[in-house]
């Protein structure tokens, strides 16, 4: 069975580390600050004991305050999983650090969450639509459209 | 550079070339539909592949937010058209571990039994359609449909389909089967090893298809694991996971398979893992079929369920890799957030590693052993 | 970078012929008249004529969706497609008179599903095979499907079904040899 790692737990390891950047943990997912993204994915990655090198899912929801991307990382050598997040607060031009030079898996989902909800992967080589076409107005699953 | 020898005098001439942009459009004939690709080619070597998708983009994670929960399962069949089943399993196992439903145990039994003959059905189809694109015209595609017109017939035996079944319902089944589904299902599943060695002896020596295949479109290991590929393409390079074995869903720890696994990573293995996995479902539905225990085909559900406020995501093993629902509720009728996570799309990434280097004929074939289905690329 | 000027310009051509089929085209019903208007030497002929044509139709292959599953299954020996005379599916537009478009249609697909019709040569037939494109299906309201291929192209045999079934799929084919029989050479 995946194992799916306590959030607390996780968050413990990580504030060793890099102090300040959990915003918030619970048992289910790591909610981290948005400037330390990128150097927490990668403390997740690297670190033996974790070894998270395998991203299954990378999503945005659009909560009406601010908007939510969230991470599923599993690691295949010890079968376990855990869910990482990061919010941002602007609505008109919500900014995130990317993970492509991390894990390539990250490369259409990205693309696909900047065309329909509107939030940019900052440090993506290759950031434009993919399911919509150029020219298209607006960003569809954000709650405010039509 | 060229030199040209006339009457004894070597003189140099320098032929420029540039790279030329062929678009592979939306409508052409490898069978796999609306794809297009823009490939940089050097004379007839690729040098650069970008995929252009979005033409059948059809806006299925907005419209679920304004339906019911079962009202989406409907939506959900056509992701993977090829394989409906298996998407409907993977969307009522989301809501049932949102909600903590339990589901009887004749309808986790029945749920297996018709996921492993929808992995058989594709897989005949994604090995049929392979070898079309490998210039075989239409005789493997023929033979693999003879066999998939059986499983159809079983499948509209059940539930009067034959392509989009709607089936699975959340906490069980939408009906029982019929008396004359198990005797007719004993049957194919004591023929099927017969024709699945016919094709191995049609097919997997022959010729032609070694030297095209062979060596062709190597994913290495690492590159699979950074690419979150998964499915037969992650196993093909060597990676031994597998859902049903790393984190087993509904009752598949009670089953006895084994996992094919390849070792190079080219499109051969591709199209061996595929052969392999038939057989190994095949065993899976003996072992259904014997252990089939009575009792109610579906939980009492209310008709508006309302979960109660979290997040879920559910996965499972799709016929084309790892096939996730993720579900965001906020205790109404409707889900607050429907993503869908495609297995296709996110192996279509290392499509540009695998084809550099080849030639545009090779281009069709490494696509075709990826095996896409363009429904649950662009949902 | 040469791509992005294509994806602008793609772009562009997509929001106009959005805004060009507010309105559906009306179906061609003209063979309805003609069988008032018809002389004798012209009836043999053209019978003669209907006929060989309705029984050599070379389909055009535009499977999008699902539906184009069920194509494939009326064209694979059970339901077999070639005892009508349409044995081959042919690829290129220019070869075909018969498109049967199967699957939903987004506006994205629109300018090329109006290009290949304008390059099949006349005499030419459309088939709009399952709910998404006679209506849209079920994915009316999204944002981004075409209500209903007769926006973009006109239709001449409308198909229900999610998805028909492949009998069905030959029960519309037998619908358009009807109605190019009823036809008059002077229409070609």
């Amino acid at each position: 069975m995946t194992k799916a790692l306590n959030g607390e737990e996780v968050a413990k390891k990580i504030t060793k580390k890099f102090p300040g950047s959990i915003a918030a943990a619970d048992k289910a997912a790591v909610v981290v600050t948005r400037k330390s993204l990128y150097q927490v994915a990668e403390f997740l990655k690297n670190t033996p004991k974790l070894d998270f090198d395998y991203l299954t899912n990378l999503t945005a929801v659009d909560y009406t305050d601010y908007f939510e991307v969230v991470y599923h990382l599993i690691s295949l050598k010890h079968n376990h999983s855990v869910v990482l997040k990061a919010r941002c607060y602007d609505r008109d031009k919500p900014a995130v650090p990317s993970v492509v030079s991390l894990w390539r898996a990250a490369d259409f989902q990205e693309r696909e969450a900047y065309d329909l909800m509107g939030i940019i992967f900052e440090g993506h080589p290759n950031l434009k639509r993919l399911l919509l076409w150029e020219g298209f107005v607006g960003h569809p699953l954000r709650r405010d459209y039509l | 550079m060229l030199d040209i020898r006339c009457g004894g005098i070597i003189s140099e001439m320098a032929i420029r070339t540039e790279p030329f942009i062929l678009n592979i459009g939306p409508q052409h004939p490898s069978t796999h539909g609306v794809f297009r690709m823009r490939v940089t080619l050097d004379g007839e070597v690729v040098v650069d592949v970008e995929p252009v998708i979005g033409y059948l983009h059809r806006g299925i994670e907005k419209l679920g937010e304004t339906r019911t929960y079962t009202q989406i399962i409907p939506l959900t069949d056509r992701l993977d058209y090829v394989a409906s089943m298996t998407n409907n399993f993977a969307y009522v196992l989301a809501v049932e571990k949102l909600a903590s439903i339990e589901v009887p145990e004749r309808a986790e039994y029945l749920r297996i039994i018709m996921a492993e003959m929808m992995r058989i059905a594709n897989h005949l189809m994604a090995i049929g359609f392979f070898l079309n694109d490998l210039g075989a015209m239409m005789t493997p595609v023929l033979y693999m449909w003879r066999e998939r017109e059986k499983l159809l017939d079983l499948f509209e035996m059940v539930c009067g389909q034959r392509l989009t079944y709607n089936y699975m319902r959340i906490g069980g089944v939408s009906h029982d089967i019929p008396e004359e589904f198990l005797p007719a299902l004993k049957r194919f599943v004591a023929e099927m090893p017969g024709f699945i060695d016919e094709y191995d002896r049609l097919l997997s020596q022959n010729e032609v298809l070694l030297a095209r295949t062979k060596g062709v479109g190597i994913l290495p290991k690492d590159t699979a694991i950074n690419t979150a590929a998964s499915g037969p393409v992650l196993r093909a390079s060597d990676v031994k996971w597998d859902i049903r074995r790393a984190d087993p869903y509904s009752i598949y720890d009670r089953f006895d398979f084994e996992i094919p696994v390849g070792t190079v990573g080219d499109c051969y293995d591709r199209y061996w893992v595929r052969m392999q996995e038939m057989r190994q479902s095949v065993r899976i539905l003996e072992q259904a079929i014997a252990q089939l225990p009575e009792g109610e085909a579906c939980a009492k559900v209310p008709q508006l369920l309302r979960p109660p406020v979290g997040e879920v995501y559910g996965h499972i093993e799709a016929p084309k890799g790892e096939l996730g629902f993720h579900l965001v509720s906020d205790n109404s009728i409707a889900p607050y957030r429907f993503h869908i996570r495609a297995p296709t799309l996110i192996n279509m990434t290392a499509l540009k590693d695998m084809a550099i280097g080849w030639k545009v004929a090779d281009l069709i074939i490494i696509f075709g052993s990826i095996d896409v289905c363009l429904g649950e690329i662009d949902r | 970078m040469p791509l992005k000027e294509i994806d602008i310009a793609e772009g562009l051509k997509i929001n106009s012929l959005m805004e060009a089929s507010q309105q559906p085209i009306p179906d061609p019903d003209k063979w309805l008249d003609e069988e008032i208007r018809r002389n004798v030497l012209i009836t043999t002929v053209d019978y003669v004529l209907d006929w060989a044509r309705s029984r050599s139709l070379f389909p055009l292959m535009f499977g999008l969706a699902c539906c184009a599953f069920e194509m494939i299954g009326a064209a694979a020996s059970r339901f077999d497609i070639a005892r009508f005379g349409m044995d081959i599916f042919r690829w290129s537009p220019r070869q075909a008179d018969l498109m049967i478009v199967a699957g939903t249609l987004t506006w994205k697909m629109a300018p090329a599903v109006k290009l290949v019709y304008e390059q099949m040569p006349e005499p030419k037939w459309v088939i709009a095979m399952g709910a998404c494109a006679i209506s849209g299906g079920t994915f009316r309201e999204s944002y981004s499907v075409v209500p209903g291929i007769n926006r973009i192209i006109p239709v001449d045999v409308y198909l229900p079904g999610c998805p028909p079934r492949p009998e069905g799929l030959l029960h519309g084919i037998r619908k358009i040899h009807e109605k190019i029989i009823r036809e008059s050479i002077r229409k070609a």
